[in-house]
């Protein structure tokens, strides 16, 4: 990095070895209104708690902004201001801007402050893309950009957005009698984007709230190395994706282990397939069939055969025939796209 | 290069210069002079010289800020909103369409008390495209809470700018202030501009300091919850309150000012130009003061006794101050550089102001007549002016007049 760029130290968070060795304080408590099952709530309470109480979180409107923070009744034990649906890049960038320049010009105690900025898929893949894309492409602001993915705007009666996954039932894509698919685009592949397009960001992951402590650990990682870095969550949503409440964790387990949802991190450049799906691709585990993960939600079951095996295709590809397995979608060849009718 | 004596620290702070500059340099020399943190930029014509200048001052080491260039306006004045919610001063600007894009962000800056500073080179809103200057994009946020000040010389841009950032961050207002500069005729075109000295600034500008609303981990509050039915009344009030305190904070700013730096702008709402013994009177916003004063001079000389006012301040308005000065006159011609399609009399938003203002006066209300013109940045001529008043003039003798007319149009 040139000498024109200069990045303030961090808090040099290290991983927690083990699930005990996570400390029981909370900095995101009782107040909040998610519903049962709700992972993306799991996800605020494990970052605020990866994160630490030296820490400033912005919240771009969805539903952990909607639901976190009534009038009088916060849930958040550090710091938190609201930003706009598609600003969560913009909050992130602002707000550790303003903390460099007062430290640098002795306005403000000098002290490395993590600054977190979340958004769900609408506000990240949707509407903040443009915003999320110029922070990360800022080297000397530390930040994080947390995109929480329940593959729906779940906070405004659970519509479609460019996350969520092809041929799932909407409120903007209702299956009807004439066409059984409304919702024909394949999902947005949010960090691999990210990870390809800026070259010097230095952290981008996928987590999943399935597995707590390599999701913890990753947001620790991410606010340490400095610059701005980028996670992508996926995270099961019973109101939206139409299951019981009780299977929110497995869930998650199916998404990955389907290898529907890989989790990787590319850390400096170097790309590496992390937790259970390092194993898949290594060849320790089986891939499940995606039908396991497909038939226990709501929102796929107008899905006929055919949908299901267009989808296990897909999945496929994915892992056979790009160049990166389950990151990016360059192929080696041409292949032909058929989509059931 | 040969080297440059240079004087020290607290002999610098002392020097006051006079430099002929543009009302866009203007602004940012003020920008330097306060010592912005948090800037950002986005290119449209014509406010963006302003951020060309403050690049230079960075890169030459005259400022120190971060000086972030964004990919839209949205994320522009989003990205200065967080950084002063954490308590840096900030600076941004835009125009026209810019001015539109970042719609959002200047919707919910006033309403999260930031005291934001914004320039606005007016411009006219797209389509058709045009560079030129026309009110009404500024004119979009007279509503939410924002300040509106026009200004109609590089002088004033640069003191308008100071006195903007001690009256919003004055914790009785903590409220934005768009600084109006009408595009090509202030932003581009060069005067002299006497610089104060960084030891009167500092003396007439305070520190920033956001106080219990600063966002940090030692003050870790939640800002701009979900309110909903229950709060949201109570907290729209405080934003009103806050607005009507403006009004006195501007006066007291402008006195101070007065006393550090020795020069005065007497009422600071609007200007009178010959008003003494004026019969009628025409009133506009911005550089529209130019011909507007020449053609006053030349019918003066013919005669006529007209005067003009030049509003300064659109929000707050100076409701009963101006309706007891305009009770003065037998007639108004307002010159209405913005439009408001299917407004009441199908005027402009100025004129509609001024006889909302009128209405519940005590005093004599004259007939306002509107008159659009300048429009897309079409120059407004001296027989344009004198078109108006005698327009005006017939106004006064009871002659009926059509309520809103175009002029220069071309038909």
């Amino acid at each position: 990095m040139s000498t024109f760029v200069k990045i303030d130290p961090t808090q040099g968070l290290d991983p927690f070895k083990s699930v005990k060795k996570i400390p029981l304080e909370e900095f995101f408590t009782s107040g909040h209104r998610t519903c049962q099952g709700c992972e993306s709530a799991l996800l605020m309470k494990m970052m605020a708690k990866a994160a630490g109480p030296r820490t400033i979180v912005l919240g771009s409107t969805g539903c952990m902004y909607v639901a976190n923070t009534t009038y009088y009744s916060t849930s958040w034990v550090v710091p938190w201001m609201h930003t706009q649906l598609g600003s969560s890049g913009s909050a992130a960038l602002g707000t550790a801007a303003a903390l460099k320049v007062l430290m640098r010009k002795g306005k403000m105690k000098k002290e490395p402050i993590n600054v977190i900025a979340f958004c769900g898929d609408g506000g990240g893949a949707d509407m903040g893309i443009s915003g999320i894309s110029a922070t990360l492409t800022h080297p000397d602001y530390n930040c994080l950009i947390l995109m929480y993915d329940n593959e729906s705007y779940a906070n405004t009666d659970i519509q479609l957005s460019g996350s969520t996954p092809w041929g799932a039932n909407t409120t903007f894509s209702t299956p009807g009698k004439v066409k059984r698919i409304m919702h024909h685009r394949w999902k947005k592949n949010m960090a691999g984007m990210m990870a390809a397009g800026h070259p010097t960001c230095r952290y981008v992951s996928t987590v999943c709230m399935s597995y707590g402590l390599h999701a913890m650990n990753s947001m620790r990682k991410a606010l340490a190395i400095g610059g701005p870095t980028f996670i992508h969550s996926l995270d099961p949503c019973p109101k939206g994706w139409d299951y019981d409440p009780y299977l929110s964790h497995e869930m998650g387990e199916l998404a990955v282990n389907t290898g529907i949802w890989p989790l990787y991190e590319v850390e400096d450049g170097v790309l590496r397939l992390t937790g259970r799906t390092q194993q898949i691709a290594a060849g320790k585990i089986r891939r499940q069939p995606v039908r396991d993960y497909l038939t226990k939600q709501g929102r796929f079951a107008h899905f006929t055969s055919d949908d299901t095996d267009y989808f296990q295709s897909k999945i496929d590809e994915m892992w056979t025939k790009w160049l990166f397995p389950g990151v990016i979608p360059f192929h080696k060849e041409l292949e032909a796209d058929n989509p059931p009718e | 290069m040969a080297p440059v004596a240079t004087a020290p620290v607290e002999e610098q702070r002392k020097i006051e210069e006079t430099a002929l500059i543009t009302g866009s340099e203007a602004i940012a020399v003020a920008c330097k002079l306060a010592d912005v943190d948090v800037i950002t930029a986005y290119p449209i014509r014509p406010y963006d010289t302003v951020m060309q200048y403050i690049c230079k001052l960075v890169a030459n080491g005259e400022m120190d800020c971060e000086y972030i260039v964004a990919e839209g306006e949205h994320s522009q004045f989003e990205i200065v909103k967080h950084a002063s919610a954490c308590g840096a001063r900030v600076f941004c600007g835009s125009s026209g369409v810019g001015w539109m894009y970042a719609m959002e962000a200047l919707t919910v800056t006033p309403a999260l008390r930031i005291p934001m500073i914004a320039m606005v080179g007016n411009r006219a809103l797209d389509d058709p495209g045009a560079f030129g200057v026309e009110h009404n994009d500024a004119l979009t946020v007279r509503d939410l809470g924002w300040q509106l000040v026009w200004v109609d010389s590089a002088q004033e841009a640069l003191d308008t700018a100071l006195i903007a950032y001690r009256v919003a961050e004055d914790r009785r207002i903590f409220l934005p202030c768009a600084l109006s500069c009408d595009g090509a005729f202030l932003t581009h075109s060069q005067s002299l501009v006497n610089i104060p000295s960084q030891e009167k600034v500092n003396q007439f500008l305070p520190r920033y300091n956001r106080a219990d609303l600063l966002l940090h981990p030692d003050n870790p509050i939640t800002v701009a919850p979900q309110g909903n039915e229950d709060w949201v009344m109570e907290i729209r009030r405080q934003n009103y309150a806050a607005m009507e305190r403006t009004y006195g904070v501007i006066k007291e700013a402008y006195a101070d000012f007065e006393r550090i730096f020795g020069r005065s702008y007497g009422n600071p709402f609007f200007e009178e130009y010959m008003t003494e013994d004026a019969d009628i009177v025409l009133m506009g916003m911005g550089t529209l003061s130019t011909p507007v004063k020449v053609a006053i001079r030349k019918m003066r000389a013919e005669g006529k006794k007209v005067g003009f006012v030049r509003l300064r301040w659109f929000r707050p308005f100076a409701a009963e101050d101006l309706a007891k000065c305009l009770g003065r006159f037998s007639a108004v011609g307002v010159i209405d550089r913005d439009y408001s399609f299917g407004s009441p009399y199908l005027g402009g938003v100025l004129a509609g102001e001024v006889r909302n203002a009128l209405y519940p006066s005590p005093g004599k209300k004259p007939p306002v007549l509107d008159f659009i013109a300048g429009l897309g940045g079409r120059e407004v001529t001296v027989p344009d002016v004198e078109k108006i008043t005698a327009s005006v003039y017939q106004a006064a003798a009871g002659k009926p007049q059509p309520l809103t007319q175009w002029i220069g149009l071309r038909e």
